[in-house]
């Protein structure tokens, strides 16, 4: 039944306000998946039968249908315009969401990436022939290295929790150097939840670190967690709650104590880029997402890419494949015997993701260090800026200022009727992308939200105003009006639970949708 | 002993017979909204106080679900499965999670009552 609520057309996920007789609305367009729109036998290109020939595949000779929709080529054209036309991007407007520093892409940069000469390159071409890339790859390690005051990165991360995975191979494996590989890490509630998934998924045991009531790391309970087992720390900075985490320095000195190694994630690198430098905090490693702080797209508009930047105590551990200066020119490291260190292995088959590498660094070169510089205070500017215009309106969950993200819970929604989820889908009807919600968990109803440095003083004026309005009508009573939210989209509110509960994954033709049942 | 008794982390404790049976309260369950997956513990698997026994999903999160007391899992609720949705419609009956021998019943008796959990629910709005 489920399948059935779930399939596409006007009446699902609640009737539209008003309808009309096509269930279009205005052009905004009704549209069915393509494979409800068979017309069988439908093509876009007629193609003459083929010449007789003899029979040799077999038992491999195709028994039935393959089960591709047969659609003309406008018809197709149509189809994945129309779906274009209902996704919101950065592309469209304002993306607040927190923790994912959906800034703008620069256009320069696809324009950079699309080059013949860096867009058209194969990965076994002889490195004779690649040397313009290397030396791309070997520009924009520097410029990463000069960013973060670290020595090494290692660059085929292919996004940020690639990039922690390598970074805690690198510790675990400088563990098993010395011949104690440890049992635990550490991790504050206030870091990214990936973190611990990581530390999971390199066998590591997880110890949580409560957050104390200025919503940083509780320091005494961390120092209490400390021990000979213990292999290092996962830490966020600036944490989840847009926190600095000023006891970064005896975080660091402590783990180091007990001779642990002192993983950053870095994936909110956008507040402090050309202020404060990891290296200069005892981070031993930490990921860096080109797809949020260097602009290249993301949220299902690329992919991402994770450098690992690593102090001398892990570098002689980092994957392979790796560029170097050599005699002639630059070349691959991509032996172990070559490296003279102890790499752990390979993360990608090459070397990363190379369009990536070219749309950051032009990022970095279009802007220049000064540029980079004020990317930071403009997105922690924008961010307290959110902070000081709705803290008296919204409940602020911790003393401003913040760095690039504001963090609000939902104290100012208590009796009203209305939560976080209302609040959020409301936004969308207000013609915003939600914030985050309901994360981090360290506060109750969590509204987090990140506008970068891409949004101008009147695009954040416009949404403090429709999120001022909004608070407003929850105290006013309006709990019924947040119930039936979102009303404007394609959809109404989506039933969420039995998604979750029952999902559908694959699309099947109604007969046999009715076997199943 | 008649009654439920609670953690501070929202499980309830029932005695029954020789075991206890363990679920979420209901203020656990509002707090979570509709749970969608629930990861229980295998039978014989030994638990300490506070140790992570089993994991709740809702819509808003996974959370961590600490054994109440010290002790060894015999059974976990077969219904959960193909219907964690019974979390929501009755935490504290057929929504419970585990049974559990106990190792030491004195430690029963540090936990808290209807009346002190009530309190206690109420003291952190």
């Amino acid at each position: 039944m489920m399948a059935e609520k779930m399939r596409s057309g006007p009446a699902a996920g609640g009737a539209v306000t008003g309808g009309t007789i096509t269930g279009h609305r205005g052009l905004q367009l009704e549209e069915p998946l393509i494979f409800e729109q068979d017309s069988p036998g439908a093509t876009g290109v007629d193609l003459p039968q083929p010449a007789a020939v003899a029979e040799r595949l077999g038992e491999l000779k195709r028994q039935g249908p393959i089960g591709l929709p047969g659609l003309s080529e406008p018809q197709v054209v149509r189809h994945y315009t129309r779906i274009s036309q209902k996704n919101y991007g950065i592309d469209s407007g304002f993306y607040p969401l927190g923790s994912c520093t959906m800034k703008h892409n620069p256009r320069i940069n696809e324009k950079l990436a699309r080059l013949p000469g860096l867009g058209d390159l194969h990965p076994l071409q002889p490195q004779s022939t690649t040397q313009g890339m290397f030396e791309l790859m070997d520009t924009l390690v520097h410029w990463l290295k000069t960013i973060t005051g670290m020595p090494a990165v290692a660059m085929s991360p292919a996004a940020g929790a690639h990039g922690e995975l390598c970074g805690m191979m690198c510790i675990r494996a400088a563990h098993e150097a010395t011949g104690d590989p440890r049992k635990k890490v550490l991790v504050p509630e206030s870091a990214h939840g990936t973190n611990p998934a990581t530390a999971a998924a390199c066998g590591y045991a997880v110890e949580s670190i409560p957050a104390n009531d200025r919503g940083r790391v509780d320091l005494s309970a961390f120092k209490e967690k400390l021990a000979d087992d213990v292999a290092g720390i996962m830490l966020t900075n600036p944490n989840t709650c847009g926190l600095f985490e000023n006891d970064i320095i005896d975080i660091a000195d402590a783990i180091h104590g007990i001779g642990g190694f002192f993983y950053c994630d870095g994936a909110n690198l956008n507040a402090i880029m050309g202020k404060a430098r990891p290296g200069d905090l005892g981070v031993d490693c930490m990921h860096i997402n080109l797809h949020k702080t260097f602009s290249t797209p993301h949220g299902g508009g690329g992919p991402g890419a994770g450098p690992v930047v690593l102090s001398e105590a892990l570098a002689p551990f980092a994957p392979l494949p790796y560029v170097i200066h050599g005699d002639a020119g630059f070349r691959l490291v991509e032996h172990e015997g070559q490296s003279g260190g102890q790499p752990f292995g390979r993360l990608k088959g090459f070397h990363g993701q190379v369009g990536m590498f070219i749309r950051a660094l032009a990022y970095m070169m279009s802007h220049g260090a000064d540029g980079l510089r004020q990317v930071s205070e403009d997105a922690v500017l924008n961010a307290n800026y959110l902070l000081a215009q709705l803290k008296d309106t919204l409940s602020a969950s911790f003393d401003g200022p913040c760095m690039h993200e504001a963090l609000f819970d939902d104290h100012f929604l208590k009796d009203t009727g209305v939560t976080t989820l209302d609040f959020a889908k409301a936004m969308i009807d207000e013609g915003f992308h939600p914030m985050t919600m309901y994360f981090p968990l360290v506060v109750h109803g969590a509204m987090l939200m990140e506008p970068t440095e891409t949004e101008s003083k009147a695009s954040l004026d416009e949404y403090i105003n429709a999120v001022k309005g909004l608070a407003a009508q929850a105290r006013s009573g309006a709990v019924d009006a947040f119930h039936a939210a979102p009303r404007f989209t394609p959809r109404r509110r989506l039933d969420e639970t039995s998604a979750a509960r029952h999902p559908v994954l694959r699309w099947r033709p109604p007969q046999e949708e009715v076997a199943a049942e | 002993m008649s009654g439920e008794k609670f953690t501070k982390d929202h499980e309830w404790v029932r005695t029954d017979g020789d075991v206890v049976v363990v679920g979420i309260t209901e203020y656990a369950q509002e707090q979570l909204g509709d749970v969608v997956f629930v990861d229980l513990p295998d039978a014989g698997k030994a638990v300490k106080t506070g140790g992570e026994a089993a994991v709740v999903e809702s819509v808003k999160a996974a959370s961590e679900i600490y054994a109440p007391i010290d002790g060894e899992v015999t059974e976990t609720n077969p219904l959960l499965a193909d219907d964690p949705a019974k979390i929501n419609a009755d935490a504290l009956g057929e929504g419970w999670l585990f049974k559990m021998k106990v190792a030491d019943p004195s430690q029963l008796d540090s936990l808290m009552d209807a009346a002190a959990y009530k309190d206690y629910v109420s003291s952190l709005d």
